[in-house]
């Protein structure tokens, strides 16, 4: 068993973790913070997407003790007494149906945003590429990652 | 009082709040004290006699908890049901849920462990050891049929032969100017919900709960009862949210059953996930047929007759609707056309490959494909226009109702409109003209268009006709409505919702129907305890049936209401007029009592009249007197690069007439990712076998489900013709996306390519096959 120390959605975790422990598996199952969901086994999907030290990251392609003394943000996390940007723009424009996707999308599209604030369509779709969605067809997606870019740049003016 | 109609209106949908903020109630998410975790050992060999199984070492392995083979449960496992057996002399052979003697598929359980978490069971599972014999693998369907070929089952490989036919088909070939014959592959699919399967289950001295992430926790919750001696009362089913299904968790699947009878076995609380690999492997897969079809029409382009024969692949066993799926096709072969005769005939063949069985459309799309695809084929070869042909063989508006040669009555629809607006949108005479050009001019780049002007049936369905074609429940849907002393209101449905928005278009029926609040409704599924009756959700059969339920319990709440506020109003009932929200005297507007007053007079029952029940609590029972049928028109145009093959979708419009729309922002997300999967069978998804009947495409790495680059934005536009058989007078959409779009795309290709000398590219059309078909035409031309 390995010490990991790290920050989760703002609260510090200390746990000792088998070496093998995947991220979202000690995040899900040690940390008890269920919000991350697993899509898959071979880091294609995306939908264990979290923050890792403010980049997004594949929490099923990153083993626990890889994230010692990490700051992690996880969906459940995002909002800061009201809904962030994204959260609030996925559900204006209908941007998720079974929404099993939707936490990994939304911090992908977080990092997407924070490398490039101001992006093109072409830009989002390529920016969200290791994410997938088997409900909406990612129009709504990526109009809602185009209303957040737009809402926060109009915060920022 | 204003009065606002909630029909129509784009409410962002309330599952969103828990859905993106992580705070999902997903099957996986379940936690119970003295929780363990079972992982499910899967046969490598497509086919082989199993000779003996060991689980002995994985018994003492650290953490471990038990570990069972097929032996152990040969007693009381039973075997998964078929509930389609569509023909009298179907072979329907027995599918225990765990294998004892002989395994059929790569990925059919043999053996379990349970361990006290996910990574220990994982360990221990490989200490399973299992002798195979091998067998040999039987993959291709029409080898499968010849004389001398291996056999899956003793019965052999052929599972049914289902015949249907209407008019004089030889009449209609005999003499006929034009006959067409082609043969088409409609290629194996996985669903790919995102999320993975996953169930858990708890016994409670008699009572056992079943968590699982289903489309169908009635229909399961039956089932179990029924193949397992579980008496149905002591058994709930829980769907909690569950992350897509897209007829994946239309299922009763070995690891419901297993799970359920490991709880039991062990007296505590047990869960299984999936993981990708292995659900690619399990979950049912989808398509799979072999059409070939043969159309006789007059030089005009005017249809005689239509021929169908399908091979449908089965897979190793037949699961709940397996048998079923093809049949729902051979309503859709004839599409909008009108022919004098028709013919068709479906072949079952079993193969040693996973099941196959509902997959979004079941059976519409393979049949809207071959129709489509032939119609596109027809026009080059007569040397017409697609869209002229197709105007020239389909149901005028005036025509409706029109009873079509399959038997079907199409209550409504407009194919003309929904054409015309399409054609416009896409500027479909600009690109013919562009198409024109770059033909003379030999551009390497070449453009195509592609035309589906699809129907399909869908409202699952009429119970009489399901009876009539053997499906062994109804097609009905239950709901009802309670008010609450507050005035709020809760709705139960039995359509069980995974993904679609039940809870907000179900508040907006009744927000208009009882004249409450949007926000003051509440729904309620996917519980057995919590909703009782329910046929659940598949088939597009939710708002076209579940929301018809919910009409007819609101309905009945104002009956009672009417009653009790003569009452209280001291008239006679006659006297009263409903205007949403309120019964009022007629003349008298000021007198009289909002249906939360007259809800909260019933909590009191201080002054009710005599004989009255104090409760305006009501259910209903909707049974569909027909299908439901959308239709619209979906126009695709690509450019083809002829020197490396690569397709790109150049513009997508789709104009889907879906009757009346009670939440337009539900409606197109639907009709997005339905085309989004159509699509995807048509560039991208392939389930690949090898010749040893191995599964290649276990991972997402593999089997291509395509990202949000490679997919277009697509033009969505409507036209509303209103159903006339339910009283909102909608219809289903759930899958019409994908029913109409994959023959757009693949008939885009090819008309790219036709110049060329390519007549077909076999799904999914990838940059290979695509080069690949133009340089054997190349050789040909030679």
């Amino acid at each position: 068993m390995t010490k990991v120390s790290m920050t989760i959605d703002g609260v510090r975790y200390d746990d000792e973790v088998e070496p093998r422990m995947l991220l979202v598996h000690y995040l899900r199952e040690v940390a008890g913070r269920i919000g991350t969901p697993v899509g898959c086994d071979t880091s294609n999907c995306g939908a264990c997407t979290v923050l890792l030290n403010g980049l997004s990251a594949k929490s099923c392609a990153v083993l626990a003790v890889q994230a010692d003394g990490a700051e992690i943000t996880t969906i459940q996390g995002l909002a800061n007494g009201e809904w962030h940007p994204l959260q609030q723009a996925f559900h204006e424009e209908h941007a998720l149906q079974c929404g099993y996707c939707t936490p990994g999308m939304i911090l992908a599209a977080a990092d997407l945003l924070r490398d490039n604030p101001n992006p093109t369509e072409q830009e989002v779709r390529e920016g969200l590429e290791g994410n997938l969605c088997r409900c909406t067809g990612y129009q709504n997606i990526v109009r809602a990652v185009m209303r957040a870019a737009s809402a926060s740049q109009g915060a920022a003016s | 009082m204003t009065v606002t109609t909630e029909i129509g209106k784009a409410r962002a949908r309330k599952e969103d709040a828990r859905l993106v903020t992580g705070q999902t109630n997903w099957t996986d998410n379940i936690q119970l004290p003295g929780m363990v975790h079972i992982a499910f050992v899967r046969s490598p060999m497509a086919h082989a006699r199993i000779t003996r199984v060991d689980v002995s070492a994985a018994r003492s392995a650290p953490g471990v908890i038990a570990a069972f083979s097929g032996a152990d449960f040969a007693a009381e496992q039973g075997s998964l049901p078929c509930a389609w057996p569509v023909t009298p002399d179907i072979v329907m052979p027995a599918h225990p849920p765990m294998a004892t003697d002989e395994v059929r598929y790569v990925g059919e359980i043999v053996a379990c462990v349970v361990a006290r978490d996910r990574y220990a069971a994982a360990d221990a599972f490989q200490l399973v050891d299992v002798d195979y014999e091998p067998l040999p693998a039987v993959l291709d369907m029409e080898a499968a049929l010849t004389e001398g070929s291996p056999k899956v089952h003793e019965a052999g490989n052929k599972s049914f032969e289902w015949p249907f036919a209407q008019g004089d088909l030889d009449a209609a070939f005999r003499d006929a100017p034009v006959v067409m014959e082609r043969t088409y592959r409609q290629q194996r699919l996985i669903p790919c919900a995102m999320e993975p399967r996953a169930t858990v289950a708890a016994v409670s001295g008699d009572e056992i709960t079943l968590w699982s992430a289903t489309q169908i926790p009635h229909i399961l919750r039956f089932l179990l009862a029924v193949i397992l001696g579980i008496p149905e009362q002591n058994l709930r089913v829980v769907a909690p949210d569950v992350g897509g299904g897209f007829g994946s968790k239309l299922q009763v699947t070995a690891e419901e059953v297993l799970t359920v009878l490991l709880a039991r076995k062990l007296g505590r609380p047990v869960k299984w996930t999936e993981s990708r690999s292995e659900g690619n492997l399990a979950v049912h897969h989808g398509r799979d047929q072999l059409q070939r079809i043969k159309i006789a029409a007059e030089r005009d382009g005017r249809l005689r007759g239509l021929s169908v024969d399908l091979l449908a692949d089965m897979g190793a066993y037949l699961m709940l609707v397996t048998p079923g799926v093809p049949l729902l096709g051979a309503f859709m072969f004839n599409a909008i056309y009108k022919m004098d005769a028709y013919s068709f005939k479906c072949t079952g063949v079993f193969t040693t490959k996973t099941p196959t069985d509902a997959y979004r459309g079941a059976g519409r799309p393979e049949a809207t494909y071959a129709i489509e695809h032939a119609m596109d084929d027809l026009a080059a070869e007569l040397g017409m226009d697609p869209l002229e042909l197709r105007k020239r063989n389909w149901i005028t508006h005036e025509e409706f109702p029109y009873t079509t040669i399959a038997g079907l009555t199409y209550d409504s629809g407009n194919y003309e409109a929904a054409t015309a607006k399409a054609v416009e949108l896409f500027g479909y005479d600009d690109l013919r003209k562009e198409q024109a050009e770059r033909r003379v001019s030999g551009d390497p780049v070449q453009l195509g268009i592609g035309i589906s002007t699809f129907t399909e049936m869908c409202g699952l369905a009429p119970s009489r006709i399901l009876g009539s074609l053997a499906y062994g429940a109804g097609g009905w849907e239950h709901a009802a409505v309670r008010m609450l002393p507050t005035g709020k209101v809760e709705v139960v449905t039995g359509s069980s919702a995974h993904g679609q928005g039940h809870e907000t278009a179900w508040s907006q029926i009744v927000a208009d129907r009882l004249g409450v609040a949007f926000e003051d409704v509440r729904v309620l599924h996917g519980d057995t305890q919590v909703s009782p009756k329910g046929m659940d959700t598949y088939g597009s059969r939710s708002l076209a049936v579940g929301g018809i339920a919910v009409v007819g319990a609101c309905d009945k709440v104002i009956e009672k209401a009417k009653t009790i506020a003569a009452g209280l109003l001291e008239v006679s009932a006659d006297d009263l007029e409903w205007t949403p929200g309120r019964w009022s005297v007629r003349g008298d507007p000021e007198q009289g009592r909002t249906i939360g007053e007259i809800a909260l007079a019933t909590f009191a029952a201080h002054n009710l009249p005599d004989g009255v029940e104090p409760s305006l609590d009501s259910e209903a029972t909707y049974d569909p007197n027909n299908f439901s049928f959308p239709h619209g028109t979906h126009l695709c145009a690509v450019e083809v690069d002829t020197e490396t093959g690569q397709v790109k979708i150049r513009s997508y419009v789709a104009v889907d007439d879906v009757g009346v729309v009670v939440n337009p922002l539900i409606v197109e997300g639907q009709v997005h990712g339905g085309i989004a999967q159509g699509v995807a069978q048509a560039l991208y998804e392939e389930a690949a076998y090898d010749a040893d009947g191995n599964l290649l495409t276990t991972t997402l790495a593999d089997y291509l489900v395509p990202s949000a680059a490679d997919l277009p934005t697509f033009v969505t536009e409507r036209t509303q013709t209103p159903s006339t058989t339910n009283p909102l007078g909608v219809k289903g959409v759930g899958e019409a996306g994908t029913i109409a779009s994959t023959p757009a795309v693949v008939d885009a290709v090819i008309d790219a390519l036709r110049p060329l000398g390519v007549r077909d590219v076999q799904m999914p059309c990838t940059a290979e096959r695509v080069w690949r078909a133009i340089n054997e035409a190349k050789g040909d031309a030679r």
